[in-house]
């Protein structure tokens, strides 16, 4: 038997959240003596996929094929289940991402495969599997048990700690059995190069309707500039337009984990607290000393985002040239 | 062409969320239910399409799987704007087991769309779309935030990192989407209400489905500690303390 991680990559750069799955898959190696399978899928060269086995992916499964790159669900669904298959796979480790969401479903309806989303921990048992995940928004975790002789558990981030854990590198370049049949074609991509991802960012930055219009959002933009944090906004400013729905975190938009979330002018209603829960450190600035998010911050400062937010970037900025 | 909309039974998203004493089940005194938020972004985009479509969508229909309990949220979907509803009369154990009752019923009466809600705002599991379209081994595109209908042909936007993806889908399919397939659901007139007193909502009995995982418990998060309240002339007191104390810069 053996534990699976899907690795992704944007642009042939491994993604943080993949080395994470690894790390956590090591883990369940430790406890289990299985070997842990790293599949990559895309243009990532030989140095970077070293990576994978720095954080203990003992083989790396390399699918370069160029009619592989663009994803389609079913058929990546395929391409996992065929390389599960041929590793004898009965863990298969994916992030809680777009990608992952999009396969780890059809994996476990395909594979017959217990499903857990969204898990926050490391298992509190292995044969069967016990794990955390989150519901209700992060109001709540729940304790899931795999019933199947499968699993399949998409990680969110945090869900354990990075650590190093180098083996002898041993890459398997692969050319699926599967023919790739996409019934879906990617037409156009629009990317913004050199923006700091929302959902990867180690650091966000982001602004609420106390900031009281989107032309003073230089204000976020210095903050996060200075930390290279991502940005974000409640719910109010993407629908007033203020900025784009893409940056909209809490309930109904993104869910997000990072080291530090920073809230400026963001009252905390609880949809938005369900968006960011999840993050280790919650620092809030609102001039309402009574407003929830608050009880959610680990620090905080009761002032005017006008008067505070200048002070800060400058302290930040002291602090990075120090 | 018919679009088949999913759509969640979840407690009101305000609602303070507490377990029994065995931490098993939530406690449903006093909650108020709703239609998960995403099902209802993704019923009003497939009444949005079925409009614009100029009667090549026929029709829009919803499907639900639990107890009679869910159905005054059924009949505010069909207020909103659907056509006819079906409902699966059984628990909605889990995810599996919920994807594999809708699977059969759009299969059974070809639908040609299925839109799906990212998540639901209970369980969050971010899965039901993907089994369902595995189940029907149809294709399934996720993370949709755009939906266009034009000569027969359907282009979509996928978000991805830092950016999205126009993608031309072939039907039947499932759709997945999200914040951005509109901004605000569509809410019900008196005259919706009125109709959807009328409108169908079939009942049938569930398909046999195995599950795969077990619910142990609940558990809620540990209180967060008093917030650490730093004098607004300090903000290098801050930078010390994220930097020193909390060491996340």
């Amino acid at each position: 038997m053996s534990i699976i991680v899907f690795s992704e990559n944007r642009n042939g750069k491994l993604k943080k959240n993949s080395i994470e799955a690894v790390v956590y898959a090591q883990s369940i190696a430790a406890a289990t003596s299985k070997p842990v399978v790293a599949v990559s899928v895309g243009n990532v060269d030989d140095q970077e996929l070293a990576l994978l086995a720095k954080y203990g992916a003992t083989k790396i499964v390399s699918v370069t094929d160029q009619n592989w790159l663009a994803h389609d669900s079913r058929e990546y669904t395929k391409l996992v289940a065929e390389i599960s298959e041929k590793e004898n796979a009965d863990t298969i480790l994916f992030s809680h991402s777009n990608m992952g969401k999009a396969i780890a479903p059809r994996l476990s309806v395909r594979l017959k495969a217990g499903l857990i989303s969204g898990v926050v921990a490391l298992p509190e048992s292995f044969a069967p599997i016990t794990v955390k995940r989150k519901a209700y928004n992060g109001a709540a975790f729940q304790l899931v048990t795999v019933k199947s002789d499968k699993a399949i558990l998409t990680l969110n981030p945090n869900s354990c700690a990075i650590k190093e854990n180098p083996v002898s590198l041993n890459i398997e370049p692969y050319t699926p059995q599967t023919a790739y049949n996409a019934e879906t074609k990617i037409e156009s991509v629009d990317v913004v190069t050199g923006k700091v991802i929302l959902t990867e960012a180690n650091i966000v930055v982001s602004g609420g309707r106390g900031l009281k219009s989107g032309d003073n959002w230089n204000l976020i933009e210095d903050l996060a500039t200075v930390l290279n944090a991502g940005l974000a906004c409640s719910r109010p400013v993407s629908d007033e337009g203020w900025r784009s729905h893409e940056e909209h975190v809490g309930q109904t938009g993104k869910i997000i984990a990072p080291d530090l979330y920073i809230a400026v002018g963001i009252s905390g209603a609880i949809q938005h607290i369900g968006g960011v829960s999840g993050s280790k450190v919650i620092v809030a600035i609102d001039k309402d000393k009574d407003a929830p998010i608050f009880k959610y911050a680990d620090y905080g400062i009761v002032g005017d985002a006008f008067a505070v937010m200048p002070k800060m970037i400058e302290s930040f900025k002291k602090f990075k040239n120090s | 062409m018919k679009i088949l909309v999913c759509i969640g039974n979840v407690p009101d998203t305000t609602t303070k969320i507490r377990f029994d004493e065995q931490m098993k089940n939530l406690d449903t005194n006093g909650v108020q239910w709703v239609i998960n938020p995403w099902d209802e972004l993704a019923l009003t985009k497939a009444l949005e399409i079925k409009e614009q479509s100029n009667g090549k969508i026929e029709k829009v229909s919803i499907i639900n799987v639990g107890k009679a309990d869910a159905e005054p949220t059924l009949r505010k979907a069909l207020a909103i704007g659907a056509d006819d509803a079906f409902r699966i009369d059984a628990d909605p154990v889990d995810a599996y087991f919920i994807a594999a009752q809708i699977a059969e019923v759009a299969k059974q009466e070809k639908f040609d769309i299925v839109f799906a809600g990212k998540e639901s705002s209970d369980f969050n599991d971010a899965a039901i779309g993907s089994m369902i379209a595995e189940f029907m081994d149809i294709n399934s595109v996720s993370a949709v935030t755009s939906f266009e209908l034009a000569d027969g042909n359907i282009s979509l936007k996928r978000e991805i990192d830092g950016g999205k993806e126009t993608i031309s889908v072939k039907t039947p399919f499932v759709a997945i989407v999200q914040k951005g397939i509109c901004i605000n659901p569509r809410i019900a007139a008196m005259r919706g209400i009125m109709m959807a007193r009328t409108k169908p909502i079939k009942v049938s009995p569930a398909i046999e489905t195995e599950t795969l995982i077990e619910y142990q418990k609940f558990d809620l998060p540990q209180p967060k500690a008093a917030c650490k309240i730093i004098d607004p002339e300090e903000t290098d007191k801050l930078v010390d303390l994220l930097h020193g104390e909390a060491k996340v810069i």
